[in-house]
């Protein structure tokens, strides 16, 4: 008998992934190398909207390991996108030293504002860039795991979870708004001047950030293909099929949500922490309920439980949002929804489903063995 | 501190964890189950049930809908927790405070009425999933296939004959296909107790008569409980019948003193009987 496990990279991914690494190398050169008025040059304006839609791709594949693979519907994962923002945007403050407004050489300017006299505690350590980034995803993890732990264990499921997640996103984001909280309050965080000396406008530091983002998205997709390829990722997928039979195994199947559930959530937390820079600004509305539904709809949109489907949705989505917000911003979460309810009608594979479909019918292949999805 | 010991208890580290718990079978009895009593809402699924099953014995429960033959594999394997009554697997182990998880480590493997595999997955990854193992997150994380695990997925492929469909996903195995590979899946286990609710439902005759002599077959290494409906396929496999009446044990022996018992006739048999 011969077991045939999948490889890391199938042969599709072994040319998409370096014709995508080139492009990103010809636009990060492009941008730094060529003059403006070339017809190849991307503009840093283009390269940080990259970046961001890079960042959307890795939380929404957070959310697909998640949603896709373990059928936990999570409404809440922005709260972890959230907070790895957060962590990132605690090291910027940090960074400015004694060229904020108000030329405190330790306390940020919204703390002077405040008239607080010295560094809250949970601020120290903070201007350590290793320090901020361990925290930036230790503190989102270990969120996760206090919530899985307790939500998990005591067999919350389905929609009743989903809506604990929405809870959890909505409660931190009031925590958040408020100035006592110490992280800026309705503002949050920002103006922030550089990262490990780097200047923030610069275009190498942009450039360096959009690739850097492309790298850590690229090792998180493999990290998680191999996570979901192995004996540890079957079971997860049949608990997501059949629950109680996982458990009359002998497996405890609430210590795999869980894990699971943190691993996504160091995920997102990373892609918040890749966000912050390139954006320039974390606040509270970062937490806010309709960014995580806004995640989900990302996955929905482009299939889930395949990993690429997520990132595809997110960054089409996006792009889509970037368009039509220029147009007519009033519509946008209309028409959002609108492409939510024709994709779960006509695409419940979404996007990745159809291209499946064409290039099966193309062979006439057996279903046999093929990945339907039912939800 | 007291949230330290739920924590160590939920990921089982415990320094004693490696000496596995060795059941004291020395009486040849596998199960004893003395004055079990579970209520839902004061309506009694088992009243005081009693029953001991000896080691390597093919057991068969009979009775009517709502005789709580479902719920007593409930209470056996951990899913639903009992209010009075005691559940001992051999003679030391306790098994009314152990988990789901817990006790179908320890052998106590379970077939549900519906056939639950897992769907999305081929037959060989559901067939590997149920094989005995260190079923802890990290070890399953870095788990790999080798020879011997290869060779008894082959056996079991084998026995419940889905060596052609190994690759396929469960999905889309016929219903009787979905009974046996569950069957399989149990075997993979290599329990020391089977429970099987209703094995042939929706069974075809040749399909019947396969699992019949699959489950006569594996009593003596294991012990088997059936429970099932279907009266004519008791009587094929069935040395020993225990009939359950709202809750309790309403007779015991063989078919034919089962049929010939006038209780049972008045309570089970009696509409076929009349």
């Amino acid at each position: 008998m011969n077991i045939n496990r999948k490889t890391l990279m199938s042969a599709n991914e072994k040319v998409v992934i370096p014709v995508l690494l080139g492009l990103v190398v010809f636009a990060s050169i492009s941008n730094l190398v060529l003059p403006q008025d070339s017809f190849f040059y991307v503009s840093t304006f283009t390269i940080t909207l990259l970046g961001k839609y890079l960042c959307y791709a890795l939380l929404a594949m957070a959310v697909d390991v998640v949603w896709g693979y373990a059928g936990i519907l999570s409404l809440g994962h922005g709260v972890f996108f959230a907070l790895g923002g957060y962590g990132m945007g605690m090291y910027l403050m940090r960074q400015i030293g004694d060229r904020g407004v108000y030329g405190d050489p330790l306390l940020p300017d919204f703390m002077v504002f405040l008239n607080w006299s010295e560094l809250p505690w949970f601020w120290q350590g903070f201007d350590q860039f290793w320090f901020a980034i361990i925290m930036a995803m230790f503190v989102p993890g270990l969120l996760a795991f206090v919530f899985g732990w307790l939500a998990f264990r005591s067999r919350v499921t389905g929609v009743y979870l989903s809506i604990m997640t929405q809870a959890l996103t909505y409660a931190t984001m009031l925590a958040f708004f408020r100035n006592e909280m110490g992280f800026g309050g309705n503002n949050g965080l920002t103006d922030f001047k550089d990262i490990l000396g780097f200047d923030l406008q610069q275009d190498t530091t942009r450039v360096t950030l959009f690739v850097i983002t492309v790298l850590v998205l690229l090792a998180a997709y493999l990290v998680s293909k191999l996570i979901l390829q192995s004996k540890f990722g079957r079971v997860v997928i049949a608990i997501r099929d059949a629950e109680d039979r996982v458990r009359f195994s002998g497996y405890k199947t609430e210590s795999y949500k869980v894990w699971l559930f943190v691993y996504s959530a160091v995920l997102a937390a990373l892609a918040g922490a890749l966000y912050v820079p390139q954006i320039g600004i974390i606040n509270p509305g970062e937490f806010s309920p309709i960014n995580s539904i806004e995640i989900v709809i990302w996955v929905a949109i482009g299939g889930r439980g395949t990993l690429y489907g997520a990132i595809i949705g997110a960054i089409v989505v996006s792009f889509a949002k970037t368009k039509f917000t220029g147009i007519f911003p009033e519509a946008w979460l209309f028409a959002l929804g609108g492409i939510f309810v024709l994709v779960t009608i006509f695409l419940p594979n979404g996007i990745i489903g159809l291209f499946k479909k064409f290039s099966l019918g193309s062979k006439a292949k057996p279903v046999v063995g093929l990945n339907e999805e039912k939800s | 501190m007291k949230a330290l010991t739920c924590i160590r208890d939920f990921y089982n580290i415990n320094p004693d964890s490696d000496n596995e718990q060795i059941i004291n079978i020395d009486k040849e009895i596998v199960l004893y189950l003395e004055g079990l009593t579970v209520s839902f809402d004061g309506f009694k699924a088992l009243n005081n049930l009693n029953l001991y099953v000896k080691e390597g014995e093919l057991r068969c429960l009979i009775g009517a809908n709502g005789a709580g033959k479902t719920t007593l594999m409930d209470v056996i394997t951990g899913k639903t927790p009992c209010d009075e009554g005691s559940a001992y697997f051999g003679q030391n182990i306790n098994l009314l405070d152990k988990s789901e998880s817990e006790i179908a480590q320890l052998g106590i493997g379970r077939k549900f009425q519906k056939p639950s595999v897992f769907e999305q997955l081929d037959v060989i990854s559901n067939i590997e999933l149920a094989l005995k193992d260190n079923k802890s997150v990290l070890p399953t994380l870095f788990a790999s296939m080798n020879k011997q695990k290869e060779q008894r997925i082959e056996e079991i492929l084998n026995i419940v004959g889905l060596t052609e469909q190994q690759f396929i996903e469960a999905g889309y195995l016929s219903h009787g296909q979905k009974q046996w590979l569950e069957i399989g899946m149990l075997l993979a286990a290599d329990p020391k107790v089977l429970l099987v609710d209703e094995p042939v439902a929706g069974m075809t005759p040749q399909e019947t008569e396969r699992t019949a002599e699959l489950l006569t077959s594996l009593a003596g290494d294991h012990t088997v409980i059936v429970v099932e409906h279907d009266m004519e396929f008791v009587r094929s496999i069935a040395r020993d019948v225990t009939v359950l009446h709202q809750g309790s044990v309403l007779a015991e022996g063989t078919m034919d003193e089962i049929q010939a018992n006038p209780d049972v006739i008045q309570v089970y048999l009696g509409e076929e009987a009349a």
